[in-house]
């Protein structure tokens, strides 16, 4: 098995185990893919954490802003009817545990690897781009109709970077991860 | 008896789930007080009685590692039994919160039962047969 398979695997069986655990529900793993170049827009609510470590890279957790109340509602058993703090706080939890557990895997391979806090991204038409990064594992997902899009960028440390770009139509900065 | 126990976590999410859990495991519990980082714990402990702190490691500020030795370095504070909850699941941390005197660990994500099996030895030791 490639690094490339464990990481699919290790994302695929630590995404549904949170959800089963902490959410009481059974998601749809669909397909697996490696994307390469600037990723599309997004809209919606994006959750990052950077990994360092003898590698580096970024995990990540993009769904809608209905998906991310339906998540913040069912873990927390409370209604969240609009994407506020609360909700964008649950979806950086559910991130922190989803790539927290790839790292406990990954690090049977790669070695100690650390974890950042993580940082939510909520708006409309907004890119991400992390620094030096050319290929993103992406591992899609479903609950009921909804998607959820689980990614992770691992690479050897001297050509991982640090520095993440935010970018849209208006404006651009840089977020340490 | 009941106990007053001490939730750290940055996340408000994890200590609204730990306060819901908490109460679902049926251990008697008096107050269960929050946290946000190390620092703020410190503060709770010096103004509350505390009998458990149940801490995330991984946290701004002050970490969980980092508020585990101040606790252990205290008179006051090291009868105290603090059980880490991390998604830092990998030997090292783990070892060096055990080193530094935790009760115990529990992983992320985690079950209620999980919660209270970690938590019921070190709240209620077994009665005398």
């Amino acid at each position: 098995m490639n690094l490339n398979e464990i990481i699919v695997k290790s994302v695929t069986g630590s995404t549904l185990q949170v959800f089963s655990t902490m959410l009481g529900v059974d998601i749809a793993a669909g397909e697996a893919a490696v994307e390469s170049g600037m990723p599309d827009g997004n809209e919606g609510v994006v959750s990052f954490i950077g990994m360092a470590g003898s590698w580096a890279g970024t995990g990540s957790v993009s769904c809608s802003p209905a998906m991310a109340c339906r998540i913040c509602a069912q873990m927390l058993m409370c209604e969240a009817p609009a994407v506020n703090e609360e909700v964008l706080d649950t979806v950086a939890e559910l991130t922190n545990m989803i790539v927290g557990s790839v790292k406990t895997d990954l690090e049977q391979h790669l070695g100690p690897l650390g974890l950042s806090i993580p940082t939510v991204v909520y708006g409309r038409n907004f890119k991400t781009k992390s620094a030096g990064t050319t290929e993103w594992i992406v591992v899609r997902f479903r609950w009921d109709d909804e998607p959820l899009t689980v990614k992770l960028c691992l690479e050897p440390k001297e050509q991982a970077a640090h520095v993440m770009f935010h970018t849209s139509s208006t404006q651009s900065c840089a977020l340490e991860v | 008896m009941e106990s007053n126990i001490l939730v750290v976590d940055d996340s408000a999410a994890i200590r609204k789930i730990l306060q819901r859990v908490l109460r679902q495991t049926g251990m008697s519990i008096h107050t269960i007080h929050e946290a946000g980082d190390g620092q703020e714990a410190l503060v709770v402990l010096g103004a509350q009685k505390v009998d458990l702190v149940l801490s995330d490691i991984n946290m701004p500020k002050m970490d969980g590692l980092q508020l585990l030795a101040s606790i252990k370095a205290s008179a006051q504070w090291r009868q105290i039994p603090v059980v880490m909850i991390t998604t830092e699941g990998g030997e090292t941390k783990v070892s060096e919160a055990v080193k530094l005197g935790a009760a115990g660990y529990v992983r992320k994500p985690f079950t209620a039962d999980q919660i209270k099996e970690k938590l019921a030895g070190i709240l209620e030791p077994a009665l005398p047969l």
